[in-house]
């Protein structure tokens, strides 16, 4: 398998960035950056990293299973991710999730028909200070009412919706 | 050594040394301290907090299973606040454990249940519905019941350290963290089961005995594993004279906790539908069931005739019967019957070592040298199929000790993994060997282990290689099956008596050997006990009464004129020996009806013949061998107790016949054929085990470590070296 030449860089520098013997420490920056190359976390990408790592795909299996930010399946273009923890949850978190996922018409970790959004209620995602927060990829939202969320979808499906992360 | 570290548990001074982990010093005073995770030989887990004791001096509680001991430590293992501790880490196991205890497999034996009754928590705070997930199937061995985990690691560190396969994981986090296996949804390993038996609760559940029985309603027979040479002990569950499991269930064995497919799951081959229950005698043609006196009438009056006409006898003994019933038949042969024509399917040169070693002492190596030499040599072999305990004292010697593990093999193994290897095409292998020479000569002492590339004369020159090196050198010669080295051992050997003398010693002649039996063309009767030479090899004498002993109606009963049903080796007493000369106790666990023991066949047969030979008790007969075979004078003790005592075929004392130069190796180096049975095959009797022909495994995996990507090629001589140590 291969990647982007800017991403195999990546990954060489990597792979030296740990002491000798401790190549497995690359396994979660790998399967995050290959993520956001290829979309998702496939059989295929658990090998390779595996094999570069130096250990078995079950072991790259048992950190997938691990951590909820590695996605076996493919996600929207843009992964949007609700706050429901305890700051937000305080100040209406849940019902602008729930407003979300009535207003895609998905549900948790589900992708919209056109494969453009796809939802995800979430754990802290340590934005309390300015709760209720949402996630759009790698970009923060803050003191997100329902009439907000609606205009970045919006953005979103317009395509005006700007990245910055 | 470093002095010792002075402590106080309980209230009770006592001494350690430095290193000891608390939990391990407290077991060597009687103090038992509660853990799920902890196991010995395996890597600290310190997961399930069981072993949480008080320690003076520091405000947490601390877990004993990874605290080293220290000076003056005093430390209290059954204060209220530990006692709270535990009831409080029970409930948490306890918040999703299904209380399914009435029908579940380990009931009664699980560490679960007798900590809970200990400690208590038979109140749940918890009142939320139970997390329930239903069970799957692996494999047709393992089955995987989710919410009885308890997460302690133990399968996945057995797996992995112990056995190097690597086959389970821990899948998901939290409360839905359970066990998942490699290949998603299925297993694809040794299936030995050893997760199953280092299970401390329910979870990992064996297709064989799953839902079969409580464990208190069964017998626990410990007796040694009937498959291949290294004799481990296997402890059958025993209901109703049925076997309905096998496992390493107290670790008494030379196996510890060991066992690969074959001893835990290949026994279903006794209870084989196809397994003789009835003498059989040919007539016209067709086999007819007789009574045991008919059929043992027919074959004396027919070997008394031929006796006396000086017939032409020939017999092939067993490599899966005793001790003491290949004593028995030698003697049989030798003395009733007066022929030397006598061997055994050899699969390896024992004979030969014995008689390039002659003169020595302490050059032979036990299972045991196995785990505590510094370095190992293995030779044409793979170890990890062919003799599964001995690769995996190999393994747990690199592990434990650091012990250095070179292979010398004609295609890739498992060793690779972790040990110095490098290709050999067969008949190259001493040019290998002289590439190493350097490395295994910085040694402080080897143990070589050969497979049957290793044979006739190029013994000698093993042996000359291993003396050139000038370090301490023991060797072991590889054997196949269960009482291999019995046989040879016990003198199933056309030139050679039991305990290795020639038979010249006793005026004898060499009689034929195995090759040479089946080619004669003037045989009068051959008699076949427990081997099935005609499944590959055809029989030049078709008119020979062919007496046959076996299990099952093989490709050679076929053909015979009597067929004799024959009692398995779990289902008989009496010792084998095993590939590293250990002798162990087989002790009887089941009964089918309709066979006997080789032993009483044999003993009934020359009572039928008018021949005295005392009574047919294994321990008779065994006493006979103690005082008449050289290196057998083991103690009793030992063997009685399920020990394993270790035999001393060579103790200095030069063999006469061999100082009169005739101790006579037989030269055709080509009756030495092993097997190269793999863990799912186990000759003949392998075929009628369903267990081992359900798993979909193909031999030869090799579980390769990905961290290493050997560079050796086939047939090169290139050393390769890896890193040693944990």
């Amino acid at each position: 398998m291969t990647f982007s030449p800017a991403l195999e860089e990546r990954f060489a520098k990597l792979l030296t960035s740990y002491p000798p013997g401790r190549q497995r420490s690359a396994v979660v920056p790998m399967l995050l950056y290959a993520q956001d190359e290829i979309g998702h976390v496939s059989q295929e990408l658990v090998e390779e990293v595996a094999c570069r790592c130096g250990v078995t795909p079950l072991q790259v299996d048992e950190v997938i299973g691990y951590y909820s930010m590695l996605h076996r399946k493919p996600l929207g273009k843009y992964h949007v991710q609700v706050c429901t923890n305890i700051s937000c949850q305080v100040v209406g978190g849940e019902d602008l999730y729930g407003h979300a996922a009535r207003t895609l018409g998905i549900g948790n970790k589900q992708v919209t028909p056109d494969g453009l959004i796809s939802l995800e209620e979430v754990e802290c995602m340590g934005a309390c200070s300015w709760a209720p927060a949402i996630q759009i990829n790698y970009d923060f939202h803050h003191f997100v009412t329902r009439e907000r969320f609606d205009q970045l979808i919006q953005a979103l499906r317009d395509g005006t919706y700007q990245e910055t992360a | 050594m470093a002095a010792p570290v002075n402590l106080t548990i309980d209230g009770q001074k006592l001494q350690a040394s430095p290193g000891t982990l608390l939990i391990n010093a407290a077991k060597q005073a009687g103090i038992s301290i509660p853990a799920f995770c902890y196991y010995d030989g395996l890597a600290l887990q310190a997961a399930c907090r069981m072993c949480l004791v008080e320690v003076e001096k520091t405000p947490k509680l601390q877990v004993a299973c990874t605290l080293p001991v220290a000076e003056g430590m005093v430390v209290r293992t059954d204060s209220p606040q530990v006692r709270q501790a535990r009831k409080g880490m029970l409930e948490f196991l306890l918040t999703n454990h299904p209380l399914d205890c009435p029908v579940c497999d380990k009931g009664g034996e699980c560490e679960l249940q007798d900590m809970v009754f200990r400690y208590g928590a038979g109140q749940s705070r918890f009142i939320e519905p139970k997390v329930h997930v239903d069970e799957k199937q692996w494999s047709p061995i393992v089955y995987y019941d989710a919410p009885r985990c308890i997460l302690c690691y133990r399968c996945v560190r057995i797996c992995g350290e112990g056995l190097g396969v690597s086959a389970l994981g821990i899948g998901n986090r939290g409360v839905v963290a359970e066990i998942v296996p490699n290949r998603g949804d299925h297993l694809e390993c040794d299936e030995c089961g050893a997760c199953i038996d280092i299970c401390p609760v329910g979870a990992l559940t064996s297709g064989t005995y799953r839902y079969k029985a409580r464990p208190w309603e069964m017998d626990h027979v410990g007796t040694i594993c009937t498959h291949c040479s290294n004799g481990c002990k296997t402890t059958l569950g025993i209901r109703n004279g049925q076997i309905l499991r096998a496992n390493s269930r107290d670790h008494s064995g030379i196996n510890g906790e060991f066992l690969c497919v074959k001893g835990r799951y290949a026994f279903d081959f006794n209870e084989h539908p196809g397994r003789l229950t009835s003498p059989l005698v040919r007539s016209d043609g067709e086999f007819k069931p007789v009574s045991w006196a008919q059929a043992l009438a027919a074959v004396a009056q027919r070997f008394t005739e031929l006796r006396v006409k000086r017939g032409n006898f020939a017999v092939i003994g067993s490599n899966h019967t005793t001790n003491e019933e290949n004593f028995l038949l030698q003697k049989f042969a030798r003395e009733v019957l007066r022929t030397s024509n006598i061997d055994h399917h050899r699969t390896g040169d024992v004979a030969g070592l014995i008689h390039a070693l002659d003169g020595r002492t302490n050059v032979l190596a036990s299972t045991d040298d196995l785990y505590n030499t510094k370095a190992a040599l293995v030779i044409s072999s793979d170890l990890a199929q062919e003799q599964p305990l001995l690769a995996f004292q190999l393994r747990a010697n690199w592990r434990h000790h650091k012990a250095h593990v070179y292979a010398v093999t004609p295609g890739p193994v498992r060793e690779d993994n972790y040990a110095t290897t490098a290709r050999a095409e067969p008949g190259n292998e001493f040019d290998v060997f002289e590439s190493m020479r350097e490395r295994l000569a910085k040694e402080p002492e080897l143990v070589i282990l050969f497979g049957d590339a290793i044979k006739g004369g190029r013994i000698a020159r093993l042996v000359s290689f291993g003396d050139s090196l000038g370090i301490p050198v023991k060797y072991v010669c590889l054997v196949d099956y269960s009482n291999s080295r019995g046989a040879s051992d016990m003198g199933l050997l056309p030139h050679l008596l039991p305990g290795y003398r020639s038979v010249s010693d006793s005026g004898l002649e060499p009689g034929l050997n195995y090759d040479q039996i089946l080619a004669a063309a003037d045989l009068d009767a051959l008699w076949i006990v427990g081997a099935n030479p005609l499944a590959r090899q055809s029989l030049a004498s078709p008119n020979a009464f062919l007496v046959v002993q076996d299990l099952f109606l093989t490709e050679t009963a076929r053909q015979a004129s009597v067929v004799l049903p024959a009692a398995s080796a779990y289902e008989k007493n009496g010792t084998f020996t095993n590939v590293c000369g250990d002798v162990q106790k087989l002790s009887r666990a089941a009964k089918t009806m309709g066979t006997k023991s080789d032993l009483e066949i044999i003993a009934l047969l020359a009572k039928e013949m008018r021949q005295d030979f005392g009574a047919a008790k294994p321990e008779v007969v065994f006493d006979e061998i103690r005082r008449s075979v050289r290196g057998y004078d083991v103690p009793l003790t030992v063997i009685e107790t399920g020990g394993a005592a270790k035999t001393v075929l060579l103790d200095g004392r030069p063999q006469v016949a061999s100082r009169n130069g005739h101790f006579r190796v037989d030269t055709d180096a080509n009756l030495i054929r092993s097997a190269r049975n793999t863990l799912f095959t186990s000759g003949t009797l392998g075929r009628f085990s369903q267990m081992l022909s359900s798993v979909i495994e193909a031999p030869g995996a090799l579980y390769r470590d990905p961290r290493k990507q050997p560079e050796v090629r086939e047939g090169s001589v290139q050393v390769e070296t890896v890193k040693q140590g944990q």
